[in-house]
C-alpha cells in the first residue's frame, strides 16, 4: 500500500476505535448502575483506545519514511559497479542521482547502459520490497496495539488521567518545536559567524569604521580590498531607529492617551482601527512614499534654508518609519492604559485631581510596563526594518550622526550581501551572518535592559 | 416588575425629619438618571456637621448612587444625569460656576474596595497634598502625611516602612491608608461607600472606631450593607428603597421603632 493509504487506514481505524470504545464504556458504566463510581467519561475511553491504536502505527510509518531513503541508497551503492565506487563520493552521488531520475522518468527497459539498467532495476525492487514490508509492519502494529488497547479497556483504567497526560505532552512538544527552531536559527547564525571571524578579526569587525565588503574575486583585480568595519552600519541603524522612535513614541503615546481617556466610545471604535491600518500598509509602499515624496520634500525644504541635504537621507527614512510604527505604540499602549483599573482613577478623582493629573500621576505610572513593551516592540520593528531604508536612505555606509546624509543599516547590508550571485565561502557572504548575529545580540541587550528598567520602576497594581 | 412598580408608587414622601439645624450639605429633590432609567426619585436629605449619617437599604436601592452625587463622582459616568439641588455650605455644587475638582477636595470619598495607588505609602497620602499644593516644602509635606496617618490610626503600623508600596498592606490597612489619603487634603465632608465590605471583622471594628473619632472634625456619610454597622457608627440613619428615601431619623429610633412598614421589614430581616 502507498504510505498515504496507510495513513488513511490508521486514521480511519483510530476514529472507529474511538466510537467503539466510547460506546462500550457507555454500556459498561450503565450496566454498573452507579455513574458516580466511574473514573472517566466514556469519551476518555474512546480517546484512549484511538491513541493506543494510532500511535505505534504512526510512529512506525514516520520512522520508516525518515530512514527509508538513506537505507535504500546505501543498499543501492553497495550494488554499484566497482569503477563508480572508486570515483569517490561525488561520483557516487551523481550516479545515484542519475539512476533516481531515470526511475522517476519510467521506461527502465530502454536504458542503454547495462550497468545503469541493472542499478535501476535494483532500485525499483528495493522500493517495492520496502513498501511491502512497511505495509505489513504497519498493519501488524495496528492489530497488536488494538488488541493490547482493548485489553486495557477496563472500568478501573484511569483513562482520563492518561488522556490528560497525552494532551500535556502535545502542548509541551509544540512549545519545544518553537524553542528548538529558535535555537537552531541562532546556532546556525553563530557557526557561520565563527567561520567569518576566522577570516576577518572580531575586533576589526566590531570596532572598524569602514564598511566596504567588495573583496577581490580574482588575484588580478584591483581596488577591492574589502574592509569589514560594522560601526557605520550600527550607527546608521541607531540613527534611523532613533529618528523613527522620536516620531512614533510621542505621537503614538499621545494618541493612545486620547483614545483611552478622552475619546468617546464611538470615536475610539472608529479611530483605533483607522490607526491600526497604518500597520497593515506594506513596507514597500512606505518605502516609495519615503523615496518619492518625503525625501524630495525634506531636500527642498533643507535647501531653501541653506542646508545641504542628500537626496536619500536618514531623516526621510526615519520619519516615514516612525509613521509606520505609530500603531505599535498607540494600539498596545491604549490597551494597557484602558486596563488600568477604574478604581484607582476614581481614587484620584475623589481626591480632587483633574483628569490630566490623574493620567500623568496615576494612570501612566501604572501602565508603564505595558507602554515600555509597546515601545520595545516598535523599536524592534524599526531596527529590523529594511525596505524603507533601502529605498529612502541609500546604501552608502557613511559614519555620520547627521540625519540629512545618506546612511545604511545592518539589515540593508545583509540583503545586499546575500542577493545576487555569491560565492558562499567568501568573507563577503559570511559577513551577513556576523551582522545578523550582532543585530540579534544588540536587540537582546535592548530587551534585557528595558525589562530590568521596567521592573525597577514599575508601579504594580493588583 | 409590576410588583416593584406598585411598591415604588406606594412610597410617598419621606417619613421622619430630613432637615437638621446646621446642615453641612443639604439635598433637595434630587433625581438621578442612568440614560433613560431613573435611579433616584426626588430625595431630600440634610447632612449635619460632626455627625455620621448612615444610608442603608437593599441592594440596588440607589444609596451608593445617591452618595456619589454628593461629590459629583457620577460626572465620570457619561450616561449619568443628576437634577435637583445639592448644597454644600449653601452653594449649589451642580451650579455652572462650580468646579468639580475643587469640590472633591472639600468632599472626600472612601470606596468600597480599598484602592491605594500603586505607589509608596508616603506617596499615597502625599498625593492629594501635592496636587493641591498644600505643602510649601518637604517638612510640611511630612507633617501632613504623618498627621493623616496618625489620625487614620495607621502610623504606628507603617512608620518604619513608609517607602513600601501601599498595595503591600493588608486589606484593613489599605482601607485605613485610603482614609488617611482622603483626610490629608483636609476635606469638610467624607463620603464612605461600604468601606468595610471587603474587610474581616477585626479590621472592620478598627475602621468603625476610626469613623467615630473622625466625627469630631468632619461630616460623614456612610453607605453600608450592615445594619449592625449603621447602628454602631451613626447618629442618624436613612433608609432607601428602590431609589426613594423611605425613612430618615435618629439611629436609635429607626432601629427600635421604625415608622414605615418597608423600613421595619428590612430591619427585621424580612428582605434585603
Amino acid at each position: 500500500m502507498q504510505s498515504n493509504t496507510l495513513l488513511l487506514v490508521i486514521l480511519a481505524l483510530a476514529v472507529v476505535s474511538y466510537f467503539f470504545a466510547r460506546h462500550k464504556a457507555f454500556g459498561v458504566l450503565k450496566s454498573n448502575g452507579s455513574v458516580s463510581a466511574r473514573h472517566s467519561l466514556p469519551a476518555h475511553y474512546g480517546y484512549l483506545l484511538a491513541l493506543w491504536c494510532a500511535i505505534p502505527a504512526l510512529a512506525i510509518l514516520l520512522g520508516w519514511k525518515l530512514f527509508e531513503p538513506g537505507v535504500i541508497n546505501g543498499m543501492l551503492v553497495d550494488s554499484l559497479p566497482q569503477q563508480v565506487v572508486d570515483g569517490g563520493d561525488s561520483r557516487i552521488g551523481l550516479y545515484t542521482n542519475d539512476i533516481n531520475n531515470l526511475v522517476e522518468a519510467g521506461g527502465i527497459e530502454s536504458i542503454a547502459d547495462a550497468d545503469k539498467q541493472a542499478a535501476a532495476q535494483k532500485l525499483v525492487s528495493l522500493r517495492s520490497a520496502s513498501r511491502l514490508v512497511l505495509t505489513v509492519l504497519v498493519l501488524a502494529a495496528l492489530l497488536v496495539s488494538l488488541l493490547v488497547g482493548l485489553r486495557h479497556m477496563q472500568p478501573q483504567t484511569q483513562a482520563r488521567v492518561i488522556v490528560e497526560k497525552f494532551i500535556k505532552v502535545i502542548l509541551v512538544s509544540c512549545a519545544s518545536i518553537a524553542i528548538l527552531t529558535t535555537m537552531g536559527i541562532v546556532l546556525s547564525v553563530l557557526f557561520e559567524s565563527i567561520r567569518f571571524f576566522q577570516q576577518v578579526g572580531f575586533w576589526e569587525f566590531v570596532t572598524g569604521s569602514k564598511w566596504s565588503p567588495q573583496t577581490a574575486i580574482r588575484a588580478d583585480q584591483v581596488g577591492s580590498s574589502g574592509s569589514f568595519g560594522a560601526i557605520p552600519l550600527f550607527t546608521g541603524t541607531m540613527l534611523i531607529s532613533v529618528i523613527a522612535l522620536i516620531v512614533a513614541v510621542p505621537l503614538g503615546l499621545m494618541s493612545a492617551i486620547y483614545l483611552a481617556e478622552y475619546a468617546s466610545a464611538r470615536t475610539r471604535s472608529i479611530v483605533k482601527p483607522l490607526l491600526e491600518i497604518l500597520a497593515g500598509i506594506p513596507t514597500v509602499v512606505y518605502g516609495f512614499f519615503a523615496a518619492l515624496t518625503v525625501a524630495p520634500a525634506i531636500r527642498s525644504m533643507g535647501e531653501s534654508i541653506g542646508l545641504s541635504v542628500s537626496s536619500e537621507s536618514a531623516l526621510a527614512a526615519g520619519a516615514v518609519m516612525g509613521i509606520m510604527i505609530i500603531p505599535f505604540v498607540s494600539s498596545l499602549s491604549d490597551d494597557v492604559i484602558t486596563s488600568v483599573p477604574q478604581s484607582i482613577r476614581d481614587a484620584s478623582f475623589g481626591l480632587g485631581a483633574t483628569q490630566a493629573e490623574t493620567i500623568r500621576k496615576v494612570v501612566l505610572p501604572a501602565a508603564l510596563p505595558g507602554i515600555v513593551s509597546s515601545v520595545l516592540l516598535a523599536a524592534s520593528r524599526a531596527i529590523g526594518e529594511t525596505m524603507i531604508v533601502v529605498m529612502a536612505a541609500g546604501l552608502a555606509a557613511n559614519l555620520t550622526a547627521n540625519p540629512l546624509e545618506a546612511v545604511t543599516t545592518v539589515t540593508v547590508q545583509i540583503v545586499t550581501l546575500l542577493t545576487g550571485d555569491q560565492e558562499f565561502e567568501s568573507a563577503k557572504t559570511l559577513a551577513a551572518f556576523a551582522l545578523g548575529l550582532m543585530l540579534f545580540v544588540a536587540t537582546l541587550l535592548l530587551n534585557v535592559i528595558a525589562l530590568y528598567t521596567v521592573r525597577r520602576y514599575r508601579e504594580q497594581y493588583d | 416588575m409590576d410588583e416593584a412598580q406598585a411598591v415604588l408608587d406606594s412610597i410617598e414622601g419621606t417619613v421622619g425629619e430630613i432637615a437638621v439645624d446646621n446642615p453641612k450639605m443639604s439635598m433637595r429633590d434630587v433625581d438621578v438618571f442612568y440614560a433613560e432609567k431613573q435611579a433616584i426619585f426626588g430625595v431630600d436629605l440634610d447632612v449635619a456637621n460632626n455627625e455620621v449619617i448612615a444610608m442603608i437599604g437593599p441592594s440596588g436601592c440607589g444609596k451608593s448612587t445617591f452618595l456619589r452625587c454628593l461629590n459629583r463622582m457620577n460626572d465620570t459616568i457619561p450616561i449619568c444625569r443628576v437634577s435637583g439641588s445639592v448644597m454644600l455650605d449653601g452653594d449649589d455644587i451642580y451650579a455652572a460656576d462650580q468646579d468639580p475638582v475643587l469640590l472633591r477636595a472639600r468632599v472626600g470619598m472612601v470606596f468600597q474596595k480599598p484602592n491605594p495607588f500603586p505607589k509608596s505609602i508616603f506617596d499615597n497620602v502625599a498625593y492629594g497634598a501635592r496636587i493641591h499644593g498644600l505643602a510649601a516644602n518637604r517638612a510640611e509635606l511630612d507633617d501632613i502625611v504623618v498627621g493623616s496617618l496618625k489620625r487614620a490610626g495607621l502610623y504606628e503600623e507603617v512608620k518604619s516602612r513608609l517607602d513600601a508600596p501601599g498595595t503591600s498592606l493588608s486589606g484593613g490597612q489599605q482601607q485605613r491608608l485610603c482614609i488617611a489619603r482622603s483626610i490629608a487634603v483636609s476635606p469638610e465632608v467624607i463620603l464612605m461607600d461600604e468601606p468595610c465590605s471587603a474587610l474581616d471583622p477585626i479590621a472592620t471594628a478598627r475602621i468603625e472606631e476610626l469613623i467615630d473619632e473622625l466625627r469630631e472634625n468632619y461630616a460623614i456619610a456612610i453607605v453600608t450593607h450592615s445594619m449592625q454597622q449603621a447602628a454602631r457608627v451613626s447618629q442618624r440613619t436613612a433608609y432607601f428603597h428602590l431609589g426613594k428615601l423611605v425613612e430618615v431619623g435618629d439611629t436609635n429610633e429607626i432601629f427600635t421603632n421604625p415608622q414605615h412598614e418597608l423600613t421595619e421589614n428590612y430591619i427585621t430581616g424580612r428582605f434585603g
